[in-house]
């Protein structure tokens, strides 16, 4: 079933020109923004200028940095008064990255969505739950807002308490779920712990996971494991948040919006185009929103372009799922992470050495290892719990999730010489 | 002097890390004479009472273990039932509470190690009562 079936099999020529003028009026749109016009004056760029695709690569990048560094709103394309709604990214002792939406935006956003949904035959008589977090993640809003495009019923669970989840399933009869992959594992296992068998006491029919990078293998466990059709979602929130490229039923890698996005794979290291159908780096840039667009921003999200046309129909070239990151950045529970908030964290403590490692297992259980300084150790025990505790709650007020903190013994630890190996690794995701 | 010095060592909770301790603290030749174990979650203390705790404090130290020493009681009592009762009730008519405690019988001498906060009024208390609060050299002689 189609959303916007004219638009989503769109011939490519005409797809292809659709983007070209779209580029253009956002490059124009962008003149106003001091950032792009510093840069466009440096290179000399107009938007007559871009008069093929190709012409794409004479147009500047915008990295997370630039985000950071321009924020709060000197990248808004806009009068604030234009702003319906704002996300923004984790992170409080760094600067985190803020997304403004227009009215059109938060309706585009939404029409997005709504796309993917019918794509994969959800319709105005599923029972939609939404048990992503809400606040100002984009996982729950936008895809709350495109739920409610195609007409289901919206339950706005958001995440945990999967009692209470298990509660809303049996009573509303939900059919479809939206939800991270580590956390659908747990449910599945906390559903047979309870004896509840989803295929008969539930009417689940959907998944549609995302935000976590995961193999195909997960996506078959969580199939068998709860009884249900699984469909994988990319999306990010300087992209608008969840919705950018989404499976069709044939499960065979994500459609990505191309009247909404033009995307290139680029490898990370040389900037240039990767080769046909050689995994990189993928980056985007938004051609069809009006309170902040950004020029090819470096997503950082590794993986490769599908350029066979899909038996769907749709035009929309697909991308693989996400196979890594070109930075160290690490994703728990949803949660994007840097090791050097961590590392931020800790040196603010003089009880606390310098050296830390993260060890991630299971499905998202993540550790940080810390060291006790001698000088800290008064001999009592109840102290260093208290420590402990200090250290995973500052670590939770930046990271937006609460780690395990393990005091160990100084000098026990790896210590940082260059680029030390600070993460280990271990998830079965 | 009515105190005397208790080692307290940190370590992880595995095995393998009592073993590392007393193993130093047997190349230097320190006895011990009382030892406590308080493990919570993933790390532990070990508090001991040993005949050179300065000694045994700095090679820890020396070691890169996290050491050091606190001030306690030793209060010697009769070995025979209520002797600790008194001694506990005697803190306890003077509102003072009994924090990390244990005891050793050695050579017909039941010694018991008490931390509270307050040591040196602690210990005015009890010797004001007739108890015979060890010095550092005392206890190691027990």
């Amino acid at each position: 079933m189609f959303w916007q079936q004219e638009m989503e099999t769109l011939a490519r020529p005409a797809l292809e020109s659709l983007q070209l003028e779209r580029l253009r009026d956002t490059v124009r749109r962008l003149d106003r923004v001091p950032f792009y016009r510093a840069k466009f004056l440096e290179s000399g760029v107009t938007p007559e200028a871009i008069k093929s695709a190709a012409d794409i690569r004479r147009l500047p990048f915008t990295t997370a940095a630039d985000l950071r560094e321009n924020y709060p709103d000197k990248l808004l394309a806009v009068s604030r008064e234009e702003v319906l709604r704002l996300h923004t990214t984790s992170g409080s002792t760094g600067k985190p990255k803020a997304l403004f939406f227009s009215r059109r935006d938060v309706d585009t956003a939404a029409d997005l969505i709504a796309r993917a949904l019918c794509m994969t035959g959800v319709t105005r008589r599923d029972v939609f739950q939404n048990m992503m977090s809400y606040g100002l993640f984009t996982g729950g809003l936008v895809m709350h807002y495109g739920a409610e495009k195609v007409g289901c019923m919206v339950i706005p669970a958001g995440p945990g308490t999967s009692e209470r989840q298990l509660l809303l399933m049996q009573d509303f009869r939900t059919t479809v779920i939206h939800i991270l992959p580590s956390y659908a594992l747990y449910f599945a296992d906390f559903l047979e712990k309870k004896g509840v068998d989803p295929r008969k006491s539930l009417a689940l029919r959907k998944a549609f996971v995302g935000a976590e990078a995961h193999t195909e293998e997960t996506r078959r466990n969580i199939e068998a494991a709860l009884g249900l059709e699984v469909y994988n979602s990319y999306g990010l929130t300087e992209m608008n948040g969840p919705g950018v490229a989404f499976e069709c039923e044939g499960k065979c890698g994500m459609h990505l919006w191309e009247d909404n996005y033009v995307l290139e794979i680029i490898n990370p290291k040389t900037c240039e185009p990767a080769g046909d159908g050689e995994t990189g780096e993928l980056v985007l840039t938004s051609i069809n929103r009006e309170a902040m667009p950004l020029l090819r921003y470096r997503t950082r999200d590794l993986t490769a372009l599908i350029s066979e046309p899909c038996p769907c129909g749709r035009t929309h070239r697909r991308i693989h799922r996400i196979t890594g990151r070109s930075d160290d950045m690490l994703i728990v529970r949803g949660v994007n992470i840097f090791p050097q908030q961590i590392e931020r964290v800790l040196m603010a403590m003089p009880q606390i050495g310098r050296n830390y490692l993260i060890l991630l297992e299971g499905l998202d259980e993540m550790t940080v290892k810390v060291e006790l300084s001698p000088a800290a150790f008064d001999g009592e025990v109840g102290h260093i719990a208290d420590l402990q505790n200090e250290v995973a709650e500052k670590l939770r007020a930046e990271l937006w999730l609460r780690p395990k903190v393990d005091l160990v013994a100084s000098g026990s630890l790896p210590v940082a010489e260059g680029k030390a190996k600070r993460v280990i690794d271990r998830r079965s995701l | 002097m009515n105190t005397v010095k208790l080692l307290a060592v940190f370590s992880e909770n595995r095995p393998g890390q009592a073993a590392r301790v007393t193993g130093i603290l047997a190349r230097a030749n320190v006895n011990i004479r009382c030892v406590t174990i308080a493990s919570s979650g993933t790390f532990g203390v070990m508090k001991l009472l040993v005949n050179d705790p300065d000694l045994a404090c700095h090679t820890l130290q020396h070691e890169g273990f996290a050491a050091t020493l606190t001030e306690v009681i030793a209060v010697e009592m009769a070995d025979k039932p209520g002797a600790l009762h008194s001694v506990a009730e005697c803190l306890a008519d003077h509102d003072i509470n009994l924090a990390n405690t244990s005891g050793f019988v050695a050579n017909n001498r039941a010694i018991l190690v008490v931390e509270v906060q307050d040591s040196g009024l602690a210990g005015d208390i009890l010797k004001e009562h007739g108890f015979h609060v060890l010095t550092q050299k005392e206890t190691m002689a027990v």
